[in-house]
């Protein structure tokens, strides 16, 4: 086995790629009826009858033009990457530099491809040309041909980010003789748009397609999503994917943007019919129980981004909040979620985060009123449930401990949720009512605690909640023996 | 002059001067113990504001004393205040530091004559104060001299004569519980409770001679190979000879035959004995009535022994400790009431469960001590051990057994009771109660009502370690390597790995190491060649090699057990679960799931059975290293994302480019260089495709999976890195015979590095496998383990074919340019942690084959997984 296999795996792989170089191709046709075809050498300013190449990140871009008569023309871009280069660029980002050292970024159209489109045909994705001013806000018929593009296992997603533009959109899902279909497809758009438009469009969505930005994303490409993104990012159904994706999920930077996208005269927001999200509501039911059971000091068992460590915070009951989980990269982002820098003295002394994992005992997380296990669960492999039972309700034993795990049968209320799947793809399990329960019973039996079954979120009367909530209490009947010397001979 | 004043001093103490300023607490301090030893106050003062007299700086600086002595008393150091200490608060503040850290606070009291500390202060500079200052202090001084023994130092020497300072010699005195020196061997004997007669067949089995008075009654027992008895305590009462017992074991421990540690029983007869009011109960009564038979000067003497009796010691150079209900390991060898309380009593929460008995702490399970630790106290229906520790109180007073255990030889000997003497206090647990699940804070463990653990299995812990076995920077010491880092923020990686990905650590008991490529070939169209692989086995010393055919699939470790009962009582499993062992990762995870994995360990149990592999290595469970075929086995995945889609659009993107490049040139361009690059590099991805075609092939279900054994990893009580790689291969061999459907074997030849035909007849066979699809090959040396000139020797070097690099450095690395590029990569990394996750592998395999605990084989694995996080080129 080749050992990325095993650094894929591992998932703790820091490297630089070296080696070869590649090509990806993007070529642009048009038909300009009375004018000639051959006018878009004017609009691209290109000259149709040289190869020019120029440097760009990452390699070589070539233009040059297969085709260039009256009737018709065509401009291809073709890019040759220097994964030396590349390397050197991806190595502050995350994305395809973890894992593959052959991977299929040099041959597949991605954001590679639409930074070498914003450096070589920068003027005519600015809308200037002076040779055929009239030209350049007239809709054009152009067809464009990517060989490969990635589709990330959604073929239907270059539709769904084209169409709403005025594309036809042609896709033919690429396959391996032996393996089928792969994460790829050769795509064709056609459709008559003003040429700039089409680039900026295709300056935004390619690395859409690609979700694995090249370049470090910084507050500055926001503007320039928004400047690409022009009119027609504000009314795109899928702007909200387009933004998080463009900005390689970079939350505060995604949520500014979609701030700025937010039209009052655009409608609802999507979401408003449906009430507080499920994870809201699991939320402030984790804090209802914590709160009656007059828990002060509390451990966030698998804290994640640290949303309830946040909300927790803003109770001045709970004094001492201690989150943990077992991912580094989560602990940091939850402390720059909560500011934990900026926070105030006061506050910040009542808060810890630390690397913890629920299959070894921790004596730090003994002492604590209570503890959280919130969408937990459900995240470890059955066999080694036992493990986590142990550290927690065994050795940690807290007074109160809440769990909360999806319900299972609840999941035919999804549409979107093939049968028999789960909500998360790292779910090892989720349980039903009744697996539930007895689990519930089997811990609270063995660890000497009275155990309570709840839900949260809008209750169905056939499937039960979505989420089911347990409150273990632990049992009181051990009690301090003032002769327990005695007791011990 | 031998009239010299002698201060005798436990050695391991805290050493409090006590003296006015200028009594020569320094003075006596410099002359009497090392300067690490002595933390003076006034140093402290300086540290902590540059002025050695700034008295407002005092509490500081104690607070930066009290902290170093605290490290010290931790770490065992004797360590001396010297301070005026004539207050009781501070003098308190000390004696609480002595008791957190279970060592004995002691005090010197140096009171010269007042002219003379007045005297010594006019003659220093940095001094200030005057007169009235010392005569305050020597007031405090003599208010608090008569406490100070009431304050808690056990022992005070009080120096008035100022020569006396000079002279007097410091004796250190051993602790009652420092027998270090005594190494054994040793037959350790657990809880006797009055059983004599077993006691005596017990003795006679072990090999002692019972010496008897007059009246017939053992007065002794003498080992003829000098051999010398521990008795771990409750040796009295609910038995039939309390007196009887107490005779053997006198007379043994007066002879030197024995040793003996008191236990609780013990405590109480005693308290009993002197007439305090204690509840006559679990057996006491019939010790009074027994010893009541007795003459006066027996009970005396009886009382003598038992009141003298030692709480716990530390033997054979601290590799052993003795205590009635165990010890952890910060106790070992210190002296506190709570070191003797936790010796007799063990660790209680201070809660009683539902039947009014103690909750009992499962001090085993957390203990990392390096010492043995054997005890008794609570009966077990089998000794077994427990993170180096083992329980030896069988219950013999309830009709269970006496046992014994030999050191240093490990090996139990027990003899069965004549009778149930006793019967137990309370009725039995019913089953499915909490005894039987018992959990780490709340273990119900009954105190000494006996049958209630009786009778049940063995407690285990669900394979549950701490986290402080694996955080934060660790290093380990290996036999083969010496010590090795996991840096903490490597050990933070391979949590978050070990806690969501792998098998559960009783399965996971060893983790491959990476192997480095050979050395880089520097011409022709290669990057790696056979000749480079003997050159460097040449350069590190190694003439015999084995070069063994390298399987294109995943590296899969496979633990096999004979039976459940070996799963359950050797690993901890669940007897009723059908996974007899695991089919892991290098990583930790397992291949498949429950079914198949099960399915896949029966083929290989029922090929193991058919070769009697059982009997042959005399073990009930074995653990092989393999290799699983094919790559698609595992790697699907990774094929389909990786491979399959770089080559559908590697494919895609280059005929199109390829053909808009004609185009192109059809009509006049100039694109020449550019469109042989391009179709240069569209041959290259043909290759490509087919490079990681040659390693897949269909499967289902098991059907199309086989195991390529290469090593057999360990067996009970062995490793076997230390025999050739003949004998693994042939037991592969025999195997791929005996289940062709499970097994595949490993081609292979014996090359010798000096014969230049044995070399070219390698590189030969190296050419053809790789011309015909192979992967490769991995030469090793053939004895297997082996140490060089400069220490531990690669295990084994692969050297791969040129198509199949192609998956590693891309479709097109053979391109000249590209090849002297690839040609400067850097093996030295990727060789050093080859070998130190080697050395870490054959670590955990010794501990495994030592019956180390398990949290002691975690720790390898759970480095080698660290290890991995570092940055070395994956490609090597």
């Amino acid at each position: 086995m080749p050992d990325h296999e095993r650094m894929r795996e591992t998932g703790c792989v820091r490297w630089t790629i070296r080696g070869i170089l590649v090509a990806v191709l993007l070529t642009l046709s048009t038909t300009l009826g009375s004018l000639p075809a051959t006018d878009l050498g004017f609009l691209l300013h290109k000259h149709p009858e040289r190869l020019q190449c120029f440097e760009v990140t990452a390699g070589t871009a070539h233009v040059f033009y297969p085709r260039a008569d009256a009737a018709e023309c065509t401009a291809a871009l073709l890019l040759e990457i220097d994964p030396i280069d590349l390397a050197r660029h991806a190595r502050r980002s995350s994305g395809w530099a973890l894992g593959a050292y052959v991977n299929d970024r040099p041959y597949v159209a991605s954001s590679l491809l639409a930074v070498a489109l914003g450096k070589v045909f920068r003027t005519a994705l600015n809308g200037r040309c002076d040779a055929r001013p009239e030209l350049v806000r007239q809709p054009i018929p152009l067809r464009i041909h990517l060989p490969a593009v990635p589709d990330g296992g959604d073929p239907e997603l270059p539709e769904r980010l084209f169409a709403p533009l005025g594309w036809h959109v042609e896709t033919r899902p690429l396959t391996d003789p032996e393996w089928g279909r792969v994460d790829c497809v050769e795509l064709n758009l056609s459709g008559d748009l003003p040429l700039a438009e089409a680039l900026n469009q295709l300056y935004v969505l390619l690395p859409v397609l690609d979700d694995a930005k090249h370049y470090w994303v910084a507050e500055e490409e926001v503007d320039k999503l928004l400047r690409a993104g022009g009119d027609w990012l504000v009314s795109h159904p899928e702007r909200e994917l387009i933004s998080r994706r463009y900005l390689a999920h970079a939350r505060t930077l995604v949520d500014s943007a979609l701030a700025q996208l937010a039209d009052p005269d655009s409608g609802p927001e999507p979401h408003q019919d449906s009430g507080r999200p499920l994870a809201a509501q699991r939320r402030s039911a984790v804090l209802e129980r914590l709160r009656a059971a007059g828990a002060r000091s509390v451990v966030d068992l698998g804290c994640g981004d640290g949303r309830l460590v946040g909300d927790l915070l803003e109770d001045p009951a709970f004094t001492e909040i201690l989150g943990v989980d077992v991912s580094t990269g989560g602990l940091g982002a939850a402390e720059r979620k909560l500011g934990l820098e900026r926070m105030p003295e006061r506050k910040r002394r009542c808060v810890r985060l630390r690397q913890s994992a629920l299959t070894y005992t921790d004596s730090t997380l003994i002492g604590h009123d209570a503890a959280v296990l919130m969408e937990v669960v459900e995240h470890l492999d059955l066999a080694r449930l036992p493990a986590m039972e142990h550290a927690v309700f065994g050795h940690a034993r807290p007074e109160t401990v809440l769990v909360t795990t999806p319900n299972a049968e609840y999941n035919v209320r999804y549409p979107n949720l093939a049968a028999g799947a789960y909500r998360h793809p790292d779910h090892r399990f989720e349980w039903d009512r009744a697996q539930f329960a007895a689990w519930v019973e089997r811990v609270a039996e063995r660890f000497g605690y009275v155990p309570e079954l709840d839900g949260v979120g809008e209750h169905d009367p056939e499937l039960g909640h979505p989420t089911q909530l347990a409150v273990f209490t632990r049992a009181e009947s051990a009690r301090t023996d003032a002769n327990s010397e005695d007791a011990r001979s | 002059m031998n009239d010299n004043r002698i201060l005798d001093l436990p050695d391991l103490s805290l050493v409090v001067l006590i003296g006015a300023s200028g009594s020569g607490k320094s003075t006596f301090a410099a002359e009497h113990f090392r300067a690490t030893q002595v933390l003076s106050s006034d140093r402290c003062r300086g540290m902590v504001s540059d002025d050695e007299n700034d008295q407002n700086a005092t509490d500081d600086a104690f607070d930066v004393l009290h902290y170093i002595a605290g490290k010290r008393l931790a770490a065992g150091l004797v360590t001396v205040v010297d301070a005026t200490n004539v207050h009781k608060h501070g003098r308190d503040a000390l004696i609480r530091l002595a008791r957190e850290h279970d060592v004995l606070p002691v005090a010197i009291v140096l009171d010269p004559p007042e002219s003379v500390c007045i005297r010594r202060n006019a003659g220093r500079t940095d001094r200030t104060f005057g007169a009235e200052v010392v005569r305050r202090q020597r007031k405090d001084l003599h208010r608090s001299l008569k406490s100070l023994q009431r304050e808690g130092f056990r022992r005070v020497h009080v120096l008035r004569d100022e020569s006396e300072v000079h002279t007097a010699e410091i004796r250190w005195d051993r602790l009652f519980n420092d027998r270090r020196a005594e190494t054994g061997p040793f037959d350790v004997i657990g809880d006797v409770h009055g059983c004599r007669s077993e006691l005596e067949t017990l003795l006679g089995q072990l090999g002692y001679r019972l010496h008897r008075d007059e009246a017939g009654r053992a007065i002794d027992a003498e080992h003829p190979e000098g051999r010398r008895a521990l008795l771990l305590g409750d040796l009295v009462d609910r038995g039939p000879d309390t007196p009887g017992v107490l005779r053997l074991a006198m007379g043994m421990v007066a002879s030197g035959n024995a040793l003996a540690v008191a236990g609780n029983h013990e405590n109480k007869l005693v308290k009993a004995l002197r007439g305090r009011k204690v509840t006559v109960s679990h057996g006491l009564a019939e010790s009074l009535e027994q010893l009541s038979g007795e003459d006066e000067e027996f009970q005396r003497r009886a009382q003598e022994f038992c009141d003298g009796l030692v709480a716990h010691y530390v033997l054979d150079h601290g590799n052993l400790v003795v205590a009635h209900a165990g010890l952890p390991e910060r106790y070992h060898g210190r002296a506190s009431g709570r070191v003797r309380s936790f010796a007799l009593y063990g660790d209680t929460t201070g809660e009683t469960d539902e039947f009014g008995l103690p909750v009992r702490y499962p001090w085993a399970q957390d203990y990392r001590g390096k010492a043995v630790v054997l005890y008794g106290h609570t009966p077990v229906p089998e000794p077994e051990w427990i993170n180096r520790t083992m329980c030896l109180d069988t219950g013999c007073v309830f009709g269970g057994r006496l046992t014994a255990l030999r050191y240093p030889e490990h090996e139990v000997v027990s003899m069965p009771a004549q009778q149930v003497w006793s019967e137990p206090v309370r009725p039995a647990r019913t089953a499915g109660s909490p005894a039987a699940g018992s959990s780490a804070a709340g273990d119900p463990s009954p105190g000494d009502a006996h049958t209630e653990t009786s009778g049940q299995t063995p407690r285990r812990e669900p394979g549950t370690l701490d986290l402080g076995d694996v955080t934060g920077r660790r290093i380990l010491r290996t036999r083969h390597h010496g010590r090795i880092t996991a840096e903490a923020e490597q050990s933070a990686a391979a949590l978050e790995v070990m806690s969501r990905f792998a098998l559960d650590p009783r399965r996971l008991l060893y983790l491959p190491p990476t192997m480095p490529p050979c050395s880089t070939a520097n011409s022709g169209d290669l990057l790696e060649h056979p000749e480079r692989a003997f050159a460097d086995y040449r350069r590190w010393g190694v003439t015999e090699l084995i070069c063994q055919e390298k399987h294109m699939g995943s590296r899969a470790v496979v633990l096999l057990c004979r039976d459940a009962g070996t799963a359950a009582n050797r690993f901890g499993f669940d007897p009723h679960e059908a996974i007899r062992g695991a089919v892991h990762t290098r990583t930790g995870r397992s291949f498949f799931g429950p079914e198949l994995t099960a399915a896949l360990l029966e083929n290989v149990h029922a090929a193991v059975t058919e070769l009697n592999l059982w009997e042959e290595l005399d073990s009930d469970w074995l653990l092989l290293d393999t290799e699983l075929l094919p790559w698609n086995a595992k790697a699907g995945e990774l094929i389909r994302d990786r491979y399959a889609g770089t080559g559908a659009a590697a494919e895609s993107a280059l005929s199109s480019a390829t053909s808009a490049l004609r185009q192109a040139r059809a009509r006049g361009l100039d694109v020449g260089e550019l469109a042989a690059r391009t179709e240069k590099r569209y041959a290259d991805v043909e290759r490509f495709r087919a490079a990681y075609q040659q390693y897949c092939r269909p499967t289902e279900g098991l059907e199309g999976i086989r195991l390529a054994p290469f090593q057999m990893l360990a067996t009970e009580g062995r490793s076997y890195h230390d025999v050739d790689h003949d004998w693994h291969l042939s037991v592969a061999d025999r195997l791929a015979e005996a289940a062709p459907e499970t097994f595949t074997t490993t081609r292979r030849r014996i090359v010798d590095t000096e014969d230049t035909a044995s070399t070219a007849a390698a590189t030969r066979w190296w050419e053809e496998l790789t011309t015909a699809g192979g992967e490769g090959m991995v030469v090793k040396p053939r004895t297997n383990r082996v140490r060089g000139r400069k220490g531990l020797v690669q295990p084994g070097v692969k050297v791969r074919g040129r198509e199949y690099l192609r998956l590693v450095y891309g479709p097109e690395y053979t391109e000249p340019r590209h090849l002297d590029r690839l040609r400067q990569r850097q093996l030295g990394r990727k060789r050093s942690l080859a070998l130190r996750e080697h050395a870490l592998g054959l670590e955990a395999l010794d501990r495994l084959a030592e019956g180390e605990p398990l949290w002691r084989l975690h720790e390898c694995v759970f480095a080698v997984l660290a290890l991995e996080s570092a940055a070395v080129d994956p490609r090597l």
